[in-house]
């Protein structure tokens, strides 16, 4: 039987209170959202929290999917199932479908939520590369107030990102771009599995010509890469097979990917230029679908 | 440290002290009546403590009992209604899905719940609903035509006791 060690327990009430007790904790307590990730970690004893805050009772003040006029905003506690079925993302940023789809299985997506993931920062998570292309950022509140970070600023190193010990992540923000088309492309051992690896891509097109682009890669390296060689290429093309396959080249020379029990580091670079190009080329159709 | 923590499991609420770390699969299996609820890779990759938190298929291994506090939860022992089995279950049974029974309330509990939801789901959407959970004698396959036939027989009652 696994068991974690011992803790102790309790279940925020506020947001405030939930701040005030991680800082209290001095870095012994931790917050546990969907517990998908820490538990399992907790029974390894690889996590070993003396305090645990259940954000559990805030979920309906951090659970929502929120379409504001020039933005997205989703609250840290929306489950993968809520991200997997909203209508309003699936129309915005398909993407998130796209990966939701196959993240982990249907019961564990009815827990894991978007900020657990993003905090979590597995290597092998999925939702940090779908808001690196996406160029999202995350809004982080702390007793002395809020701060917005970028997706490109927020991973440090595997499992390491910028949310301090007494910070907590509350919202993700999207700006909504128009003509925007998105894609995600995993590949992975078996169903419900961490990926091999995996390429996220966004793009918005305006009059044949590229004027946004964002491709991230998951899996593919210690923590999630964006390829910048890739973006600064698409930026002012026009879409064409070449110019995918082009970015997909760079995405296999960028990556950092090591060889592990999912694969030898070639075969994983060649997924990296796969991946991105059938990512592009699918982002690019979503795109031009929109702008006809 | 001990806590109280009362979990409602088939609609009577448990009260016991407990320490915090104690999992939700656990907290139920070490109630008198209930260890129908099955623990296997406690890695929440198996699905054999699958059980409906507030409606919805969780893997109890993941869970901690203080967690479900305030939560209505539902194990295959509920399923059953005034000596008449659910659906599903009679499904498992007219259509011998299953063969150690390991699996099977993990897998009678997601089923329900994706009855609950979508009764009339095709055989796709059977097999992304039971993705989470792992049979190692079946092959699915009659797994997937239970589901289907309790989808078909919604009020199905025991037919042999
Ligand atoms: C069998 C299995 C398969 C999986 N497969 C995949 C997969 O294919 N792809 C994938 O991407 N993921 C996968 N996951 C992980 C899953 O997505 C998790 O649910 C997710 O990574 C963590 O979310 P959570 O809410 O459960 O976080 P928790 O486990 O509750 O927390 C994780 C960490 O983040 C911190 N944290 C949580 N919320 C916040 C917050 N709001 N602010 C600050 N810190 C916070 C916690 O303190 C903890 O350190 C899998 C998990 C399992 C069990
Ligand atoms: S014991 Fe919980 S998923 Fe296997
Ligand atoms: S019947 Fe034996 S594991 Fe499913």
């Amino acid at each position: 039987m696994q068991t974690p060690a011992p803790f102790e327990y309790e279940r925020a009430t506020s947001l405030a209170g939930a701040i005030a007790a991680l800082h209290d904790g001095d870095g012994d307590a931790r917050v546990i959202a969907g517990g998908h990730s820490l538990l399992p970690m907790m029974k390894l004893r690889l996590a070993t929290p003396e305090r645990l805050i259940d954000l559990g009772d805030l979920e309906d003040e951090l659970s929502y999917i929120r379409e504001e006029p020039g933005e997205i905003r989703i609250g840290a506690l929306t489950r993968h199932v809520d991200l997997l079925r909203s209508q309003v993302l699936a129309e915005q940023f398909p993407v998130f479908r796209d990966a939701e789809e196959v993240i982990a299985d249907p019961v564990v997506r009815n827990r894991g939520t978007i900020g657990g993931s993003l905090c979590q920062a597995d290597p092998g998570e999925d939702l940090s590369a779908v808001c690196a292309a996406l160029k999202a950022s995350v809004v982080l509140r702390g007793p002395a107030g809020e701060r917005v970070v970028g997706m490109d600023g927020f991973h440090l190193g595997p499992y390491v990102t910028v949310v301090g010990f007494d910070e907590i992540l509350t919202e993700i923000r999207i700006a909504k771009r128009p003509h925007g088309g998105s894609a995600y492309e995993k590949v992975e051992r078996r169903a419900g599995d961490f990926a091999i690896g995996a390429a996220a891509a966004a793009l918005n097109i305006s009059g044949g010509t590229i004027v946004a682009a964002g491709v991230a890669l998951r899996a593919l390296a210690p923590t999630t890469v964006e390829i910048k060689r890739a973006e600064e290429l698409l930026r002012g093309s026009r879409p064409s097979e070449e110019l995918f396959a082009q970015a997909g080249e760079i995405a296999a020379a960028d990556c950092a990917p090591t060889a592990d029990g999912r694969g030898p580091v070639d075969y994983k670079r060649h997924l990296a230029g796969v991946l991105t190009k059938r990512a592009l080329r699918r982002a690019a159709a979503r795109a031009l679908q929109k702008e006809a | 440290m001990s806590v109280q923590i009362t979990v409602n499991i088939n609609g009577e609420d448990v009260t016991r002290e407990e320490e915090p770390r104690k999992l939700l699969v656990h907290f139920i299996r070490e109630t008198p009546g209930l260890t129908g609820t099955h623990w296997g890779c406690d890695t929440s990759n198996c699905g054999a403590c699958v059980v409906l938190m507030d409606g919805e298929p969780v893997k109890s291994c993941t869970v901690l009992a203080a967690m479900a506090e305030g939560h209505a939860i539902r194990t295959v022992e509920g399923l059953e209604r005034d000596g008449r089995l659910d659906p599903v279950q009679q499904g498992f049974h007219e259509l011998h899905a299953l063969q150690c029974g390991f699996c099977t309330p993990g897998m009678l509990m997601t089923a329900r719940a994706l009855l609950d939801e979508n009764p009339d789901p095709t055989e796709a959407e059977i097999r992304t609903a039971i993705s989470g959970a792992i049979c190692r004698c079946t092959g699915y396959k009659n797994i997937v035509a239970a589901i289907r036939w309790a989808a078909e027989h919604p009020a199905a009652v025991e037919q042999e006791a």
